[in-house]
């Protein structure tokens, strides 16, 4: 647990870089500092290792003052990913990962085989190992700096725009797998971006600072998106946060129907006999596999031949039910052009289609039941709130 | 062909093949003045570009040092204080000698330090390096091909100069130069020019292989 | 008799000194400047051609002054050319890197876009990437301007070859500080002054260039 309470950084100048910070990031999670450039959050994830100190207020992780250790010391016990990795170019990948375990006096030998699990950790190809910092793409040289920041296993993890100067495709190759390693690792991650899209995806909580080191909210991602806390943060947020939002609704109580699926062998006749009546608009023909091929009108068949030989629309993509999220669903149905959803299992297989405004209806149905029990929530909250204020002051 | 008989000749006069004024004799002092020399300067110049260059501070200082190297004239410098001094007084040579081998060692040394990227050192002090380690153990590896660079610079300087200081009787290769002006010895002038440039043209390759030896892979790399 | 006047046993005035120093130091950097556009062009152009062209005027710029004025003596005799081929020599070392680093300097995408809006080859060079390079090439050229005056003096080892070297050489032979100390103040202010007089050149040439932050 890294705490801020009431953080300053005042600079001889005059300029405010941080102003009154309070919050808390909690252990094994991921907090997100989110602004604009110029709002203070390099300069408070830089406080935490002491690489700049703060003019007033404290830093404490898990209770225990950041000033009360020597500032090396307490640098190698904690983790520190940078934009451009910052490898040192005359040592080799597997040198520069056993580089905190090397400084905290642990043999050469067994630093390399630390180093040479965390390389496999952040799915770095062991032949890598010899090469030098030069001879890596922007991606593995950013792994690297993860691996070297994990090498000495600190509970705590600092990361300032680690992913910022990679291509975007990379990038979410690399956010993809920072989530995986840390559902294996559960560290205490503070993170430093100014994306808000990568804030929202990887951050459980997150901070959003405005000019000169203000905190204008803290608050997990769906709720951010839910409530702004003002202007700033909703502008900040951009235009489309109540799509983004969606990104946090699972899609399994979405009610697929299984009625317009067809075989493609089924005979073209009967299907288009059948759809007529009973009114189906479009039917979609699944192969064998049942795996999606594309939509038929049941008006435009041919009257031989099984119904896989027709003409078919594209069905755009599917969304895999349970596992994507309202706004996977959604979004499939968008780019549908029947205006339906295709539904598919972990495997692509077909379980049903499901129109646009059933869609919208079940996002309502969440935003209702979420707002219930957010006021309950809240409600909860208020007297622990109030509990562990003097518990705060005692220690 | 003319310089190819004349080296020949000087090569075969037995007057260079033993004692004060031998061959090897010369050679021997040429180097060992040499390396006294460059040991002087590296001593003067690395610590103090390592301080300039790991604080960041003094990048106008020391170019202007630079400059002011590049314009002083090491013959005037050695005139200077011969006439001050006195010939035959080793240091006549050596202070200025000495002199004029800092500043090249002291503005590479410096920018190469001032040119190590800045997110590696913040990455070395965020992963707990104390300064010291920083500077040895990231600063100044990384900076190594530059740094030799400087040395190469100076040490190349110092094998011509003191072939010069030869005009104020300081022994070494010069002597061969100025002693055959002197006596109108055409054949122990190239003779003593084509030694010492031999030494320089070894001094260079010295330095190639120290740098194969000490410059990490990872820096070497393509131009 | 004002300092500047010398002895009888100087052929030169000091201000055929100062004709012979300019002329041999100055000749010879232009000199080397011509010399180093195509090949900085190439290398910077090629690169497989750097490297070897590196090594090159490295290993000539080794060479020690006093040895090279003294080989080539032997085909030139006692003349200025004797010291301005050495000194050419000498500012390659300097000036080709300068100019590679001055044509590297030029952005990839300017390059396009000069292309893009039809211009030729030799426009392109004259109009766009020279101008970007100048910065860098004129660095150089200070350099090499500056070091040639104080490395001309060597020259009056072998001879009257040195410009205000003979003084030096003359000071020495009879014991005369007023004449070392004066070949020392001329030749350091002429560098000092050379510096100052490109830094305004390269000012005229590029006054588009962004100085704020510059180094010395």
């Amino acid at each position: 647990m890294i705490s801020f309470e009431r953080v300053t950084k005042r600079y001889p100048d005059g300029t405010v870089a941080v102003s009154e910070l309070s919050l808390v990031a909690p252990d094994g999670a991921i907090t997100v500092l989110v602004g604009p450039s110029g709002c203070g959050k390099t300069t408070s994830l830089r406080m935490v290792n002491r690489l700049i100190e703060p003019t007033e207020g404290r830093i404490a992780i898990d209770g225990v003052d950041v000033r009360a250790r020597p500032a090396a010391e307490l640098r190698r016990s904690i983790g520190y990913v940078i934009q451009h990795a910052g490898l040192f170019p005359h040592r080799t990948v597997v040198d520069n990962i056993a580089t905190v375990p090397r400084l905290l006096g642990r043999d050469k030998r067994s630093a390399r085989a630390r180093a040479h699990e965390l390389m496999a950790l952040v799915g770095l190809d062991p032949a890598l190992a010899k090469r030098y910092p030069y001879q890596l793409s922007g991606g593995q040289q950013q792994r690297v700096g993860v691996a070297r920041a994990l090498a000495a296993d600190p509970p705590v993890l600092l990361m300032d725009e680690p992913f910022s100067a990679v291509d975007p495709i990379v990038r979410k190759g690399l956010q993809e797998e920072f989530l995986r390693i840390q559902s294996e690792i559960a560290k205490t991650i503070l993170f430093v971006t100014h994306d808000i899209d990568e804030a929202v995806k990887l951050g459980d909580r997150i901070a959003v600072l405005r000019a000169g080191g203000v905190l204008a909210q803290f608050d997990p991602p769906d709720r951010l998106l839910a409530e702004p806390a003002d202007a700033f943060v909703e502008q900040f947020l951009g235009v489309d946060r109540g799509i983004r939002r969606l990104t946090f609704y699972p899609s399994d109580g979405l009610s697929l129907t299984e009625a317009p699926v067809v075989a493609a062998d089924t005979p073209a006749l009967s299907a288009r006999d059948a759809a007529l009546a009973a009114g189906t608009p479009w039917l979609l023909v699944v192969d064998a596999g049942r795996r999606p091929l594309g939509w038929a009108d049941p008006a435009a068949l041919p009257g031989e031949g099984p119904i896989g030989r027709a003409r078919l629309t594209g069905f755009g993509h599917a969304f895999a039910a349970g596992t994507d999220s309202l706004r996977a669903a959604l979004d499939a149905a968008v780019l549908s052009p029947t205006g339906w959803a295709v539904g598919t299992d972990a495997d692509g297989r077909v379980l049903g289609v499901i129109s646009q405004e059933a869609i919208a209806a079940a996002i309502r149905a969440a935003h209702a039941h979420e707002s219930k029990s957010a006021e309950q929530q809240r409600e909860e909250a208020q007297p622990q709130d109030t509990a562990a204020a003097p518990m705060e002051q005692a220690r | 062909m003319n310089l190819v008989n004349d080296i020949r000749a000087f090569f075969g006069d037995p007057k260079f093949h033993s004692g004060y004024d031998s061959i090897w004799q010369r050679l021997a002092e040429h180097c060992w003045y040499s390396l006294i020399m460059i040991a002087c300067a590296a001593a003067i110049a690395l610590p103090l570009a390592f301080l300039t260059g790991h604080t960041g501070r003094g990048d106008g200082p020391i170019s202007a040092l630079a400059a002011v190297g590049r314009a002083m004239p090491s013959l005037g410098l050695i005139v200077l204080l011969a006439v001050k001094i006195g010939v035959f007084s080793f240091y006549a040579a050596l202070i200025p000698l000495v002199a004029l081998a800092v500043p090249p060692i002291l503005l590479t040394t410096h920018e190469g330090l001032r040119a190590v990227d800045r997110s590696v050192v913040d990455a070395a002090r965020g992963m707990g390096m104390r300064p010291m380690q920083i500077l040895l153990r990231v600063e100044v590896p990384s900076a190594l091909p530059l740094i030799l660079s400087g040395l190469r610079t100076a040490a190349v300087q110092v094998v011509a100069t003191t072939t010069i200081a030869a005009v104020i009787s300081f022994g070494g290769l010069g002597r061969y130069v100025v002693d055959g002006l002197f006596e109108y010895d055409y054949n122990q002038v190239v003779g003593g020019a084509f030694l010492v440039t031999m030494l320089s043209l070894a001094t260079l390759a010295l330095f190639a292989l120290l740098s194969r030896l000490l410059v990490s892979p990872g820096l070497r790399r393509r131009d | 008799m004002s300092i500047f006047d010398l002895p009888s046993y100087i052929q030169h005035s000091y201000l055929g000194l100062l004709g012979e120093q300019l002329k041999v130091s100055f000749g010879a950097t232009g000199a080397g400047l011509l010399i180093s556009l195509p090949i900085g062009q190439a290398s910077a152009r090629w690169r497989f051609v750097y490297p070897p062209v590196l090594s090159l005027v490295t290993i000539a710029y080794s060479i020690p002054s006093l040895a090279l004025f003294v080989f080539l003596v032997d085909y030139f005799g006692l003349t200025d050319t004797t010291i301005f081929i050495p000194l050419t020599v000498y500012s390659l070392a300097v000036l080709v890197p300068g100019v590679v680093d001055g044509i590297r300097a030029v952005p990839p995408e300017v390059r396009i876009a000069a292309d893009a809006m039809g211009f030729g080859p030799a426009r392109r060079y004259f109009q766009v990437e020279l101008p970007i390079a100048a910065p860098n090439i004129m660095a150089a050229v200070r350099v090499a301007a500056v070091s040639s005056i104080s490395l001309m003096s060597v020259g009056a080892v072998l001879g009257n070859l040195g410009g205000f070297g003979e003084l030096f050489i003359t000071g020495l032979r009879f014991f005369d500080q007023r004449l070392v100390w004066l070949g020392l103040f001329t030749l350091f202010a002429l560098g000092l002054l050379t510096d100052v007089a490109l830094r305004g050149v390269q000012r005229l040439l590029t006054p588009w260039a962004d100085r704020r932050g510059a180094r010395a």
